[in-house]
């Protein structure tokens, strides 16, 4: 439009002052940067309230009288904690899934990294106990216990026991790790954690014991 | 002031007409905007998502002034609707029910599209912002899905705000944001409760405005994909055309009439209709500790979610790459533009590459955004040289029945629990999905094409 008018002189539109234009130029740069500006609050809007960080605080959980085989949920953060208590016939299964399981030593992680103490091949401080967050790599999806081994619906035919995501169809091991070519590429978090005494565990924090 | 405007009527309506384009504007798009004398049984389904429209948005209105967005409420203030609030049952099947109708009426409205090519030049601007409202009203279903704080509502909102959590770097972060807290929370069920019943209803509205208008402009299609304003009387009315009112205006009110006997008899007698409109997790309060052993979204949304279950990591390396190659070499060896076949080329290396970089999850993501997104594509990728399937070659209806039948098999192993056959189908499925749009610019040529007439056919009764 500019080049037009200085070319074509009309008098109904002289050609614009200099000033005018840098003026013009100006108020649209300065309107366009305080609208951009006045964007960053609303978006902020959108981040997780000081409320919401606050409540991550760790938790503490009873585990005296669980059963072997047992699986008990604790809330966390939000999310559920797993404790189970593994029978030795759980434990042995682990042996079998090695070579099944995408990453058996856990080196990839979803949330948290694997904790140093729990780098071994039952991802646990004490064999027994199995500590997980139930939460799927996936999609967040909280997988079911299938403890039950053999072949059963939607698992394969030499099942040994482990946890069957319910969305995607991930499946673990007794230890929380996941089965090759499955939605879910991670195995279980192991959330931080240390036995307060043999009864009382807390999740959350692994300050030592 | 300007000098006085002429207008025809007098009295009030005269009074207004100078101060508003109030009969210009019912001429222009009722009683003197021409539509095809030969509509038949599928352009019901662009009135009657119209009407399901509006029966969403009064129906909204009178469960917003009973419902509670509050996570330790939501859950309660539904029952209360259900059971406490007199007639309150019928408003909320009437929505809940709509939000399925909303779905079929506008698949079925797609699929019109689809058979006679309405989204073909000069309606490509129609077929575009009509893929924005279908958008748009997916995210009117995840939102509101939430509300109800049921577990199926909690957990298919976990699932769904995670698929974010795919994406390289920003994924864990952003779906933070969206969620407002480091798990779905009374936080994240706020802000649907405002996309639900403020943001997107605007949106949706301005996008029905912009599909109607651009409509308007250029004219109906018809089943023959003959352009009626290509032959005009001598008042400048296309000769195969009739006034969209009263003719069109009485017609559909017959089709409104048969489908509200089939929203009612839902509705007061099927209103969960066998868990496939109302889930039945959905009747257990959301327990953040336990998903349900089966979860699955709504009908409306299990093809794609078939289309994200099925990429796995041996899908991509072992069916979707050669897949991706031998489509490649169909490129290359077609006529196509350099230009095309250099892009084609960059996107599958950089897929390729990305299969064995990224997770298979990213990808998931990935082809269920595309198999969404790939509609807008369709005035670009139809290359026949007549609109509708009458003068297509008879095999292009088999094409467009198996597309069909495809998106009908993902949607029901969508809605399955997860098996290795389901999985199996479903990724047979996906490629076929794809392979129907990815291949139309080659198959739409193909075949014997018959003579379109010049007028449209149309056997008056």
């Amino acid at each position: 439009m500019a080049d037009q008018s200085s070319t074509l002189p009309n008098p109904a539109s002289p050609p614009m002052e200099s000033s005018r234009r840098t003026a013009l130029v100006v108020t649209s740069v300065v309107g366009a940067a305080g609208a951009a500006a006045v964007v960053v609050p609303f978006v902020s809007t959108f981040q997780p309230s000081e409320r919401a960080k606050a409540a991550g605080a760790p938790v503490e959980a009873d585990i005296g009288g669980m059963l072997p085989g047992e699986l008990r949920r604790v809330e966390w953060r939000g999310n559920p904690v797993w404790i189970v208590r593994r029978t030795p016939e759980m434990l042995a299964s682990l042996k079998k899934t090695d070579d099944k399981v995408l990453d058996p030593k856990s080196t990839k992680y979803y949330q948290f990294p694997l904790p140093p103490y729990a780098a071994n091949e039952d991802r646990s401080i004490k064999p027994e106990y199995l500590v997980v967050v139930g939460i799927c790599p996936h999609l967040g999806c909280s997988p079911s216990d299938k403890f039950q081994p053999g072949a059963q619906p939607s698992l394969p035919d030499d099942w040994a026991g482990g946890f069957l995501c319910p969305c995607h169809g991930s499946t673990f091991d007794m230890a929380g790790r996941v089965f090759k070519n499955k939605p879910a590429n991670a195995n279980l978090d192991v959330p931080p954690h240390a036995y307060l005494s043999d009864t009382r565990l807390l999740i959350g924090e692994d300050k030592k014991a | 002031m300007a000098a006085e405007k002429k207008v025809e009527a007098t009295g009030l309506l005269g009074w207004v007409d100078q101060r508003f384009p109030l009969m210009s504007t019912w001429k222009a798009h009722l009683s003197e905007y021409y539509a095809p004398k030969n509509m038949n049984f599928w352009y019901f389904f662009g009135s009657l998502a119209m009407l399901v429209l509006v029966l969403q948005i009064v129906t909204g209105i009178f469960l917003v002034m009973h419902y509670k967005p509050d996570a330790s409420k939501a859950f309660e203030s539904v029952e209360y609707i259900m059971r406490d609030v007199p007639w309150g049952w019928l408003v909320r099947y009437m929505h809940s029910t709509g939000a399925s109708a909303f779905f079929i009426v506008v698949y079925l409205h797609m699929f019109r599209g689809l058979l006679y090519g309405s989204y073909r030049k000069p309606r490509e601007l129609i077929w575009i912002f009509g893929c924005l409202i279908f958008l748009c009203l997916m995210a009117e279903a995840f939102f509101g899905y939430l509300l109800p704080w049921g577990q199926m509502s909690y957990w298919g909102a976990q699932v769904i705000v995670n698929l974010f959590s795919a994406i390289p770097f920003i994924g864990p972060d952003l779906s933070v944001w969206i969620r407002g807290d480091y798990v779905v929370g009374d936080a994240t069920l706020n802000r649907f409760f405002a996309f639900h019943v403020i943001a997107v209803p605007l949106v949706l509205l301005g996008l029905v405005v912009a599909h109607l208008l651009a409509l308007h402009e250029v004219g109906s299609n018809n089943p023959d994909g003959v352009e009626i304003k290509d032959r005009k009387d001598a008042q400048g009315r296309p000769l195969d055309g009739i006034p969209f009112h009263p003719y069109y205006t009485v017609h559909d009110i017959m089709g409104v009439g048969v489908f509200l006997i089939v929203f009612s008899a839902v509705m007061f007698f099927a209103p969960e209709l066998g868990g496939y409109f109302l889930e039945y997790n959905n009747f257990i309060p959301a327990d953040p500790l336990r998903t349900p052993l089966h979860i699955a979204p709504v009908w409306y949304f299990t093809p794609y979610y078939s289309i994200l279950r099925a990429t796995t990591e041996e899908f991509l390396k072992w069916q979707l790459l050669p897949f991706l190659l031998i489509y490649l070499a169909i490129v290359w060896m077609s006529s196509a533009k350099q230009l095309s076949k250099v892009i084609a080329l960059l996107a599958v290396g950089a897929m390729a590459v990305g299969f064995f970089v990224l997770d298979a999850k990213f990808w998931g993501v990935v082809a269920m955004g595309a198999s969404v997104l790939i509609f807008f594509a369709l005035p670009w990728i139809d290359n026949s040289p007549v609109k509708s399937i009458r003068y297509r070659p008879g095999w292009h209806r088999w094409v467009l029945g198996l597309f069909v039948v495809v998106f009908v098999v993902l949607g029901y192993f969508g809605v399955q629990a997860p098996s290795p056959f389901g999985e199996r189908m479903s990724q047979i499925c996906t490629l076929l999905y794809f392979a129907f749009f990815l291949l139309m610019p080659w198959w739409s040529a193909m075949g014997e094409f018959k003579r379109v007439p010049d007028r449209v056919t149309f056997a008056p009764h």
